[in-house]
């Protein structure tokens, strides 16, 4: 027990002075820091929410919803193949996640498989004897869709919260369909909760002048149409109608628009915008086709302006008027510009927190850790004399090496994670009472001073290793159960218990060797 | 340097004594937890159940009629305001609402709207009905999972009878602690969760000393009746299981005390936790080897092995 190897001598010593050396850096501030010299370590642990003040946002991709605009335009081909191949058919319409559909005569179901089958590889034919068949998205292109429609709501959101001027949010996935936002220093996410509520599919469609929406309602909708409402925000009605009946097939869609800018025409705030090339050629088309007539601006199932097209629209670029406040075209301009969410989002979950309070959470924090190590250093030193010093020697470096960890694997401290600090302090010396006792004990049992720190340390270790690895056990499960703030106690937890392992019973035994080596002592002082 | 409070003789208490008061006492507490659980259930934070919940701030010592008229005029379902810390600060709490997670979200805003801007929001959550079922699946399932890894492992290091004394007494730790939010209608929220996966894996050290303990006598001591033995270890080792939870219980106090309203709860259950859980160390996990009985012969054995193993792992 008294042979400590050189390099076993080094190896703590270097760990020891690591975790100083990455500890310091967070008893400066950011702008102390700068002055340092480069070699020094400048990372610092990064402070949660709850801590920092900011809002956190626990975002769904609603994949049905996606799945099934998908589908609806998937059926225009499945009513083309069979009408091609000649087979008759009824009920054919989108269910859940699925087209339904029912072959009426039994004895070309074989034909109807293969003309279906042609359409798209994704799609998975079923039909049963009695004609009733479904087609659905095999499972390989259902993963593989719902990854993409969160990967792109994911760019999109990010675009978005860019475009709103919030600093450092961190956007990611969660799951399978969730994504996580969190957004520093915002107290108040109303602004962006209404932005990213928002699915900002634009569309430009001609209003069908045909029937009227009274008529369409009263059962004589005429073939390939829809009701659509018309936009009630804003400033109150302005362009009269309530709801405009529109031709669902769509001229141009928003995912050509390559700009959108708030200005004002007359002193309205409007919204100006550009097409890319197809797009420009395709409205263009369409406005020439079309003179005289007017076409609905369609925004998430909504109408906002039906204004009649004069002459046609080349130029590529147009503008949206419609019942705007200043605020309100802006928002539409920034929701056009970052492109539409490829399925609507709802928010599940949030949770803010004021800068006052994460400054105060932090005081409270660093108060009730401050008192419980320095409660826990002075019952050291109490019950154990100049072994409990030991301990508290090694109790400091502890704290080093825990924040050192936290700032260099880019841990994020919350305040159930200082709790956890201070926890782990607590739970830390535990281990050197284990020895201590064992050590006291055995001198009691006759043995000499060297034999009796020598079974101290060796019979207290099994005991040890089971209370760390219980209590890690714990700190894992709450990791993987837990969201944002208690994470971050599962993290100082689990690594409290490690850091803890090393410095109660390495640091402690070398400072406890040399002790004995150099001073050279008749007995134990316990 | 010595010391100043030493603690020299080792004490002659006979715990078996009183391990029958233990049991019933024990037993006490669980069944009223229990019964507790299912009829007054628990009094579950808006992580769990879903819901809205605003900190505010006023100016001035804050008039909880005034606040309660105004946010009842929204038809929010019924609020419950309540003092937080400081005469000024309010912890409001609005149910679910009606409709889905959608509904959850305008709640916040319509209330932080009718309370008006003299009134400063610290804090606001806002938890819709998915997340909230999800999270209670999933710390039901970590606790279990917790109790069942733990049980595991003593199993794997000592003998199975050690393994059920174990888990019995751990079970009892967080039975009895969500007793104790049962019966004082405590708040229950994620954090008190994360407390009670930490007393699982910490109340669970005592017990391991004391089981190290037994386990070394049984081989040192091959012909002193069980009972005697299982006394002469918990007196053994009594010292040190009250200074290590000292330890913690010190730095636990100092969360209680200076950590604030946030960490309340977490920090009432982590001291519950450890006193209940060295109270079980000590009444039950050791006294129910006196009723499983681990096989005195086998660990006998196994003493002849031990030493050698031990010198080569130096």
């Amino acid at each position: 027990m008294l042979y400590f190897a050189n390099w076993k001598v080094l190896l703590i010593c270097a760990v020891c002075l690591a975790g100083v050396l990455f500890s310091v850096p967070n008893l400066f501030t950011q702008a102390q820091l700068s002055h340092l010299p480069e070699f020094v370590p400048h990372k610092q642990v990064a402070l949660g929410l709850d801590l920092r003040g900011g809002s956190y946002l626990l975002l769904e991709v609603d994949f049905a919803k996606a799945q099934q605009e998908h589908l609806n335009t998937v059926i225009d081909s499945v009513r083309n193949a069979l009408r091609d191949a000649k087979i008759g058919y009824t009920g054919l319409e989108v269910q859940g996640d699925a087209i339904t559909f029912t072959i009426r005569d039994t004895a070309r179901i074989d034909d109807a498989r293969q003309a279906l089958a042609k359409i798209d590889p994704e799609l998975t034919v079923q039909i049963a004897p009695d004609g009733a068949g479904t087609l659905k998205l095999n499972d390989a292109a259902m993963q593989q869709r719902r990854r993409q429609a969160v990967d792109q709501s994911i760019e999109i959101i990010r675009r978005r919260i860019d475009e709103t001027g919030t600093k450092e949010p961190t956007i990611q996935r969660e799951g399978s369909d969730r994504i996580l936002v969190q957004l520093p220093g915002v107290d108040n996410p109303e602004h962006v909760k209404a932005l990213l509520g928002r699915t900002a599919k634009l569309t430009f469609q001609l209003v069908d002048q045909s029937a009227s929406v009274e008529d369409a309602r009263r059962g004589r909708m005429p073939a390939g149409d829809a009701i659509l409402p018309a936009v009630s925000e804003g400033r109150g009605q302005s362009s009269g109608a309530s709801s405009y009946l529109v031709k669902k097939r769509v001229m141009v869609g928003g995912d050509t628009l390559v700009d959108a800018q708030a200005t004002f025409q007359n002193n309205e705030p409007v919204v100006s915008f550009r097409f890319d090339g197809v797009g420009a050629r395709r409205f263009g088309d369409a406005t020439r086709e079309n003179v005289g007539k007017p076409f609905a601006i369609v925004l998430d199932d909504k109408v906002i302006s039906a204004p009649v097209i004069r002459e046609p629209i080349t130029g590529g670029s147009g503008i949206i008027s419609g019942s705007f406040t200043v605020q309100s075209a802006s928002d539409l301009a920034l929701l056009l510009r970052a492109g539409a969410l490829p399925a609507p989002i709802t928010i599940l979950e949030e949770r803010s927190v004021g800068p006052d309070l994460g400054a105060d959470s932090i005081h409270a924090g660093t108060v009730a850790s401050i008192v419980g190590v320095a409660l826990v250093i002075v019952f050291m030193v109490l019950f154990y004399g100049l072994f409990g010093v030991f301990a508290d020697i090694a109790l400091f470096f502890n704290l080093c090496l825990m924040l050192a960890a936290l700032s260099v694997l880019g841990g994020t401290l919350t305040l159930p994670g200082i709790a956890g600090i201070a926890l782990t302090m607590g739970m830390a010396v535990d281990a050197n009472v284990l020895i201590y006792e064992r050590i006291k004990e055995e001198l009691r049992g006759g043995r000499s001073m060297l034999s009796s720190l020598d079974a101290g340390f060796t019979r207290a270790f099994g005991t040890i290793l089971d209370s760390h690895v219980t209590t890690l056990v714990a700190g894992v499960l709450l990791y993987w159960l837990g969201s944002g703030p208690i994470k971050g106690f599962a993290v100082t937890l689990s690594i409290g218990v490690l850091t803890s392992l090393f410095s109660a019973i390495l640091v402690t035994r070398l400072l406890i060797v040399t002790w004995v080596r150099q001073l050279k002592p008749k007995e134990i002082p316990l | 340097m010595r010391p100043l409070i030493v603690i020299r003789r080792v004490p002659k208490i006979d715990f078996m004594r009183w391990h029958h008061f233990g049991f019933a006492f024990s037993a006490l507490l669980s069944v009223l937890t229990v019964v507790l659980f299912l009829t007054q259930g628990l009094n579950y934070g808006i992580d769990f159940v879903g819901g809205t919940l605003i900190e505010a701030r006023t100016q001035g010592p804050a008039d909880l009629a005034a606040m309660r008229a105004k946010l009842d005029s929204l038809k929010l379902g019924e609020a419950s305001l309540q003092q937080f810390g400081a005469a000024n600060e309010v912890l409001i709490r609005l149910p679910q609402q009606p409709g889905g997670d959608a509904a959850q979200m305008q709640a916040v805003q319509k209330a932080r709207d009718a309370l008006g801007p003299g009134v400063e929001i610290r804090r606001t959550e806002v938890v819709g009905p998915s997340v909230g079922s999800e999270l209670i699946r999933a710390g039901v399932l970590a606790t279990v999972l917790a109790l069942g890894a733990i049980m595991i492992y003593v199993w794997f290091r000592f003998e199975w009878q050690f393994g059920v004394g174990a888990t019995v007494a751990t079970l009892h730790d967080v039975i009895t602690t969500v007793g104790l939010f049962a019966i004082f209608q405590l708040e229950f929220n994620l954090t008190t969760l994360a407390a009670i996966l930490t007393i699982a894996g910490y109340s669970i050290n005592d017990t391991v000393v004391i089981y190290d303990r037994v386990r070394e006598s049984m081989r040192k001591h091959r012909t002193m009746p069980f009972r005697d033995l299982i006394n002469l270890a918990l007196n053994e080792t009594l010292s040190r299981t009250i200074l290590t939870v000292s330890t913690v219980a010190l730095a636990v106090l100092a969360l209680l005390i200076f950590g604030g309203e946030v960490l309340r709860g977490f920090s009432i259950a982590m001291l519950w936790g450890i006193v209940i859980g060295t109270y079980s160390s000590l009444f039950i996990a050791a006294p129910i080897l006196y009723y499983v009985q681990p096989n005195r012969r086998a660990i006998a054995k196994e003493a002849a092995a031990e030493p050698r193993a031990e010198r080569a792992a130096r």
